[in-house]
């Protein structure tokens, strides 16, 4: 993480590890919940948003000089608010669990994006309000004014976070959350407040992910309401249940994945958001438990020396897959450079070639690698299916 | 004050159907006092008022002499009832050790801490073992909850219950769906774990109540008809025909 900015320098790869870094604190802040105490949430962006709105604020406060704080610790102001609104929010939400839970957080999320449309002054309408991270004198040479220093001090933010949010699992009230996601009538009957286990578990949450929300404000120098919106907590779902919440390191992996998709390909196609609906759709249906839980599942097959049983399947199924994805990325570039260009550019690039989006042939090369790679992709996947049941078989024999 | 649990007129009802008609009932301290009668006499009910579970519809329960009614669960378990489930109800997805532990945590006065480190506790993973140890799951105490057979299932409902040093205990049917052996075990264990501890328990077995019981009290159809010792309760008359009887005959 110190060196990766030293050896990628150009500003694209260091937008995305910053926004990962930002990423990383909210997604764990935000399975602190979902993964630690069973709460879905559709409102996790109010906590990270207000943080965001809050330090905004602070730094141009402090630019006017009305008072004086460091930009290394205004992640805290934005901290604090979160944690301020998790007490009043966190409070009605965490009554109830499961559905009524969700449903209410969505309310909640609802309702803050609503009072940035009726509340300019604070929220700054459409333009949002923006600010210069650069203030005061320079500290041992650090101003904050190049991206590579504020790269630092995200990283910093993040281990910092990362680490307490793990020792926080590894706390009373940590395995309570735990107890009462898992069986909450039982935890009533040894003497926990379930309503009480889960209101502090999102305050700390909320606390996290203004954090992050501060360090959002000091990246971006501008916070506008999308910080707040649904759109943003749909992504940290998202990007929690593509990297698996049932493992602390799944919402890191999570952030990582998801921010390649979002910046990284965004960068490439317009359908990028079309790509990571379908990779939710399949964790969902096939890795329900996310990236996490695939590298975990691996863990007791390497220890019993058996992955060589996988290497062919798995070749098999990268090799097949990649003429499936190959076929699928081409019949959507396609489709979309035909919806929206064949009038006026129906010429078009794609992985070298060159070709006219109203011609059949292309049209027939993609769907022919789709179906082609689809039926092809069957036979791998029946093959790692075969590997996997002899894989657990032999486990069995040998645990027995 | 030598009575642990008083219940004092306490009636239940669900709609208009009354599972509980009034229940006058008192329960000394470090007796073990066993609730018997046919199916459907409201013996489940009965613990679900008195741990809070459900809010009485009339009545006071009171818990060494102070009256606990319309409080939450938690807040009956903090003055010192534990209560265990006729279905077993753990943490599935931890391990034994966890099970218990957690159980330990808010009578050691952990409560809500953030700023403790469970593995540091030397107190509460003491305690843990111990109960472990008292309970015989020690050698499973890494494995998950869920994947235990039933009698160990059973033998930690129990372990959750009494980890937390309550001293009033409520077993509702500790023996259930268990063989002979594991029953004599079960029993045995029963008698170590209440040991110097107020003990209720609903019951079926009633080889298991004769065996533990210095009281028992007989419910049918929500209202109790005799509580005597078990000598005068197998020759009273009254229980003979509404619920020996009945057993005999079928």
């Amino acid at each position: 993480m110190i060196v990766l900015p030293l050896i990628f320098t150009e500003g694209f790869t260091l937008t995305l590890m910053s926004q990962i870094g930002i990423g990383v604190i909210f997604a764990l802040s935000y399975n602190m919940l979902l993964g630690q105490g069973g709460m879905l949430s559709f409102g996790h962006a109010v906590y990270s948003g207000l943080g965001a709105y809050f330090s905004v604020h602070a730094l141009n406060l402090i630019a006017k000089g009305s008072f004086f704080f460091p930009v290394t610790l205004l992640p805290l102001v934005g901290g604090t608010a979160g944690l301020v609104f998790g007490v009043i929010f966190g409070y009605v939400t965490t009554k109830k669990s499961g559905t009524t839970f969700a449903m209410i957080s969505l309310g909640i999320g609802e309702m803050v994006f609503a009072c940035s449309l009726m509340f300019p002054g604070f929220f700054g309408g459409e333009g949002g309000i923006t600010t210069n991270r650069v203030i005061g004198q320079p500290f041992l040479g650090i101003t904050y004014g190049p991206a590579i220093q504020v790269y630092y001090l995200i990283m910093a933010w993040a281990l910092a976070c990362m680490a307490a949010m793990f020792a926080w699992t590894q706390t009373p009230l940590g395995r309570m959350a735990n107890a009462v996601r898992d069986n909450p009538e039982r935890a009533e009957f040894i003497g926990y407040d379930t309503h009480m286990v889960r209101f502090l578990t999102l305050v700390l949450s909320s606390f996290f992910a203004g954090i992050a929300g501060g360090l959002n404000c000091i990246s971006y120098e501008i916070v506008t309401a999308e910080n707040v919106g649904a759109v943003r907590s749909g992504g940290v779902l998202l990007a929690t249940f593509i990297g698996g919440a049932g493992f602390f390191f799944g919402p890191i992996l999570g952030s990582i994945v998801f921010f390649i998709m979002v910046i990284a390909v965004g960068a490439l196609t317009k359908a990028w958001l079309f790509y990571l609906g379908i990779l939710f759709l399949l964790m969902v249906l096939y890795a329900p438990g996310g990236f996490a839980s695939l590298i975990v599942m691996h863990l007791p097959v390497m220890k019993e020396r058996l992955m060589n049983r996988l290497w062919l399947p798995y070749a098999a199924t990268l090799t097949t897959g990649a003429v499936l994805l190959a076929g699928l990325v081409s019949v959507v570039e396609i489709t979309y450079h035909y919806s929206l260009e064949s009038n006026t550019a129906p010429q078009m690039k794609l992985s070298g070639f060159e070709f006219d989006v109203t011609d059949a042939l292309p049209w027939a090369v993609a769907l022919g690698l789709l179906v082609g790679g689809f039926i092809v992709s069957r036979f791998a996947w029946k093959a790692v299916g075969q590997a996997w049941a002899g894989i657990i078989h032999t486990l069995q024999e040998r645990s027995a | 004050m030598s009575t642990a649990i008083e219940l004092r007129g306490v009636m239940k009802s669900f709609g208009n159907t009354a599972i509980i008609r009034g229940v006058d009932l008192a329960v000394a301290r470090g007796e073990r006092h066993a609730i018997i009668g046919p199916n459907g006499a409201g013996k489940s009910t009965l613990f679900n008022l008195i741990s809070g579970r459900y809010p009485v519809s009339g009545g006071d329960i009171l818990l060494n002499g102070e009256s606990v009614t319309g409080l939450k669960p938690f807040e009956i378990n903090r003055r010192g009832l534990s209560r265990s489930f006729q279905i077993t109800n753990i943490f599935q997805r931890m391990s034994v050790f966890e099970n218990i532990r957690c159980a330990v945590l808010w009578s050691l006065g952990y409560k809500y801490s953030f700023w403790h480190r469970l593995g540091g506790l030397k107190d509460a993973n003491l305690r843990a073992e111990e109960v472990m140890e008292s309970i015989g799951l020690k050698r499973r105490r890494d494995t998950s909850a869920g994947v235990l057979s039933y009698a160990e299932q059973r033998a930690l409902e129990i372990g959750v219950t009494i980890a937390g040093g309550a001293d009033v205990i409520l077993l509702d049917e500790p023996t259930a769906g268990m063989s002979r052996t594991e029953t004599a075990d079960a029993v045995e264990l029963i008698r170590k774990v209440s040991q110097d501890k107020t003990l209720i328990m609903v019951e079926h077995d009633m080889g298991v109540v004769f065996d533990l019981a210095n009281r028992i009290s007989v419910l049918v159809y929500g209202e109790i008809i005799a509580s005597d010792m078990p000598g005068n309760i197998r020759g009273n008359k009254a229980v003979q025909e509404a619920y020996l009887g009945t057993e005999a005959a079928a």
